[in-house]
């Protein structure tokens, strides 16, 4: 496809790479030619903080049906563990940088 | 003839404005040899990009593979790709300056018979497409299933893709070889007939080939888009190409 497209989802939250913990503030998100998965086209999502430059970044690539199950199933265990923990005490909380 | 002896390196050169940056480099010991600059693909510099290098480079020829990213770096080359994607990708103008760096080591090379070939994969295709039609010196240029040399959405012109590379034809200064999957999307087969159309029409000299059952990037060997037959038939189409156009006038000019 060769595209140049790419979603960016801003988040609050921590991702886990080789050297450790980072914080993430950005998901960059594409469906494009991978680099590693056997794949012609896969839904990749790169994890960075672009807060501190951006260079670092925990990665995935997926298949299409693949990406597709794991929204269902984000909403899913977003939905189930509100219903347990309650909305309130998972809101999140203001950028206190 | 193929060449069972090379020599195969990273390099250093000089691109775009006369920034240092790193190549992989395959030769075959003999002399003389024709140069060619290999254009990656949009995922980036990796392992498959090097493997054509060190297949031109069995064939005959002397590659080198700019990694057009560099400038993105330290890092591997994935992590490099994926910066470089969150940019927008490369402008134009930095890969034709980074292609003629390219060109210049060839050239420098005591082995070099002064002939220059340019191929390119996916959007290094389109690449290629415009190096031919901008860089002199560019004795053949092979264009792999490259995007986007026509654009039919405005939107996707920008300030580092400014100008449809269809739209340069008439500067075309070197034979043109196209490969093309029938089942690719981008370049679809109208828009590949419509290229032809334009080369046709300003009476360049080009060979274009489609392959059916095949669809984009079907020479690589990494992905489930590889198609043997048509991979085998593309690259045997490649390399008479090249030696028609690189080694064979060499030999004329030297009689």
């Amino acid at each position: 496809m060769c595209s140049y497209i790419v979603e960016k989802a801003k988040l609050l939250g921590s991702a886990k790479g080789p050297n450790g913990w980072m914080r993430i503030d950005t998901a960059n998100v594409y469906y494009d030619h991978p680099f590693h998965a056997p794949l012609d086209h896969a839904l990749g999502i790169d994890f960075i903080c672009e807060a501190d430059g951006g260079r670092d970044r925990v990665a995935v690539e997926l298949s299409a049906a693949s990406a597709r199950e794991l929204v269902a199933k984000i909403l899913a265990a977003l939905a189930s563990g509100e219903v347990e923990h309650g909305k309130a005490h998972h809101a999140a909380p203001a950028a206190a940088e | 003839m193929t060449y069972e002896s090379m020599l195969a390196e990273t390099v250093a050169f000089r691109g775009h404005r006369g920034d240092i940056g790193e190549a992989y480099y395959a030769r075959p010991l003999g002399a003389p040899l024709p140069g060619v600059v290999l254009i990656h693909h949009m995922p980036g510099w990796d392992e498959w990009i090097k493997e054509a290098t060190r297949k031109l480079a069995h064939h005959g020829f002397a590659t080198i593979a700019p990694h057009l990213y560099f400038r993105e770096g330290p890092g591997s080359p994935d992590d490099v790709g994926a910066r470089v994607r969150a940019a927008g990708g490369v402008a134009d103008e930095q890969v034709l300056g980074d292609v003629a760096g390219a060109m210049e080591f060839l050239g420098a090379q005591p082995y070099a018979n002064g002939k220059v070939g340019v191929i390119g994969f996916c959007s290094g295709g389109r690449h290629t497409y415009l190096a031919a039609c901008s860089l002199d010196g560019i004795d053949a240029a092979v264009d792999c299933w490259g995007g986007n040399v026509i654009v039919d959405d405005p939107k996707q012109l920008n300030a580092k893709r400014p100008v449809a590379p269809i739209d340069l034809t008439a500067k075309l200064r070197c034979p043109l070889l196209g490969l093309f999957g029938n089942d690719d999307e981008n370049p679809n087969r109208d828009q590949v007939n419509r290229t032809e159309a334009v080369l046709k029409k300003l009476g360049k000299t080009y060979e274009f080939y489609r392959y059916d059952g095949a669809g984009h990037a079907f020479f690589n060997a990494a992905r489930p888009a590889y198609r043997p037959e048509q991979a085998l038939d593309g690259w045997n189409k490649v390399f008479s190409f090249f030696h028609k156009h690189l080694a064979a006038a060499a030999a004329a000019r030297a009689a």
